[in-house]
């Protein structure tokens, strides 16, 4: 068996670990390669920074923890940015395995530089999905009358002045699913509410022609999204950290599909 | 203390999943059914019985003495009668109302919002062509004909042949493109979710990261 033959028919258990070694290792012994931001995601940034102080955004945590390591980095980076900002945040979310989360990410983020209540509040989650997004259109109050803790909205000072999208300057939703497509579609389209979307890396993809039809004003795709988005606000956070072993690990894995496709095109010519 | 009993077992069933990598065991399947349950559990917890019969139904009849809600409650249930065979038409009811309800509202905005809207940002380049810097303008020339390309290869009330085959062609080609590309975030997706974890178990569970 020569050495092609060799290569193809390798255990994938030493693949594995070999993966696992491009990850553990550059965590261990970080590298600090650089991290250069992208349109998309600069787009969001500086929506955020141009908006003035006492502002109001609204941040939708659609994810649950299976998408905690992509998410969880954007959101705090987002939420930091906001709060530094004086931006009021108001969060809530679609996922029904989301809620203790987002009450978890805007606790974490807003450690130090903003208070529940006066800087931001939480809805935590109500079941309707679309109509949710179009419920809000109308009267936020109505969908959430009261806020994740029990508190009636019309007693949380963050909340005056604010009843429907025409107060809120922007809308960024957090998703692990399709949820960015129904709130361009239910809140974009029918109320022209300014949208910006935060996905996963798998669904980034699908999400580039809403972005380049102006149907959303930025992209946050994936831990890389997150990492160009900690770099905007001078923060090393988890997505930063990441970044050298997901270029390692890259390099590797691309390393390992030339060599599969040598050795298969090899054998294919020999058996001819 | 409680924190650090959670992240010792979140890190126990990290490690139980991960096994399966060597070769399926018991500690695997243990981790894997207990996911699907508390996930399940939790699911139908929170929005069956929170969301739905507690908020919807529960506190308006309770504190409000809304009894209407029972209207949409009844036709909720049923859905049910697919499992009695005898009354299994009465579940058109519910489909209709839903479908009804879903479509009025949806359609419209998703024609709007997926297809006009997505085809006007598709041309809209060539309106002002002769603003255009050099690279906008190859780049809306090579979306455009990917756009057409894509479409007529999946038509297939004509054959692919002649012209039609080879613009097919030419779809095809863009379409694997857009499968690499998707294939490629994709890695880069599962990559970042193994990153998550070990730096989780590295971080948060064995404290040799900061």
């Amino acid at each position: 068996m020569n050495i092609l033959e060799k290569l193809a028919s390798i255990d994938r258990r030493y693949i594995f670990v070999l993966i696992a070694l491009t990850v553990v290792i550059p965590l261990l012994f970080p590298i600090g390669m650089p991290i250069t931001e992208t349109d998309e995601v600069r787009a969001i940034y500086d929506y955020i920074e141009g908006l003035p102080p006492g502002s109001a955004i609204l941040v939708a945590l659609d994810y649950d923890p299976a998408a905690l390591a992509e998410l969880y980095p954007m959101t705090l980076a987002v939420l930091h940015h906001a709060y530094s900002r004086k931006i009021k945040v108001i969060g809530m979310t679609l996922w029904p395995g989301g809620a203790a989360l987002g009450n978890l990410a805007m606790r974490e983020a807003a450690e130090g530089i903003a208070q529940a209540g006066e800087d931001y509040v939480y809805l935590g989650f109500v079941t309707g999905y679309s109509a949710v997004i179009m419920g809000m259109g109308e009267d936020i109050s109505a969908v959430f009358p009261t806020d994740y803790s029990g508190k009636p909205l019309s007693e949380i000072p963050v909340m005056k002045g604010i009843k429907n999208y025409k107060d809120i300057a922007l809308v960024i939703d957090l998703a692990a699913g399709s949820s960015p497509e129904s709130w361009v579609v239910y809140a974009g389209t029918k109320y022209n509410q300014t949208i910006a979307v935060g996905c996963t890396a798998v669904s980034a993809v699908g999400y580039y022609p809403f972005l380049n039809s102006g149907q959303i004003i930025g992209l946050i795709g994936g831990m890389k999204g997150a990492a160009e988005y900690e770099k905007l606000i001078e923060t090393r956070g988890a997505a930063t950290a990441g970044m050298d072993s997901q270029s390692i690990s890259h390099v590797f894995i691309i390393v390992l599909i030339i060599v599969a496709n040598i050795s298969y095109f090899a054998m294919r010519r020999r058996e001819k | 203390m409680g924190t650090t009993i959670g992240t010792f077992i979140a890190a126990g069933l990290t490690l139980c999943v991960y096994s399966f990598l060597y070769k399926d065991n018991p500690f695997y399947k243990f981790a894997e059914h207990l996911f699907v349950g508390v996930a399940a559990g939790y699911t139908i917890a929170i929005v069956a019985w929170h969301q739905t019969i507690v908020r919807l139904i529960w506190h308006p009849i309770k504190a409000d003495g809304n009894f209407t809600v029972l209207i949409p409650t009844a036709i909720g249930l049923l859905m049910f009668s697919r499992f009695i065979p005898r009354y299994r038409w009465l579940i058109r009811w519910p489909l209709a109302f839903t479908i009804g309800v879903w479509a009025g509202a949806s359609i419209p905005r998703i024609m709007q919002s997926f297809i006009f809207e997505q085809a006007e940002a598709t041309l809209q380049p060539f309106t002002a062509v002769g603003n255009l810097q050099l690279f906008t303008t190859i780049n809306s020339v090579i979306i455009a004909i990917g756009v057409l390309c894509t479409l007529i290869y999946f038509f297939f009330s004509v054959e692919h042949r002649g012209p039609i085959g080879v613009t097919s062609r030419i779809g095809t080609f863009f379409l694997m493109v857009s499968f690499g590309a998707a294939f490629g975030y994709t890695v880069m997706a599962r990559i970042s979710l193994l990153i998550g974890r070990i730096y989780f178990l590295l971080r948060d569970w064995l404290h040799i990261v900061q």
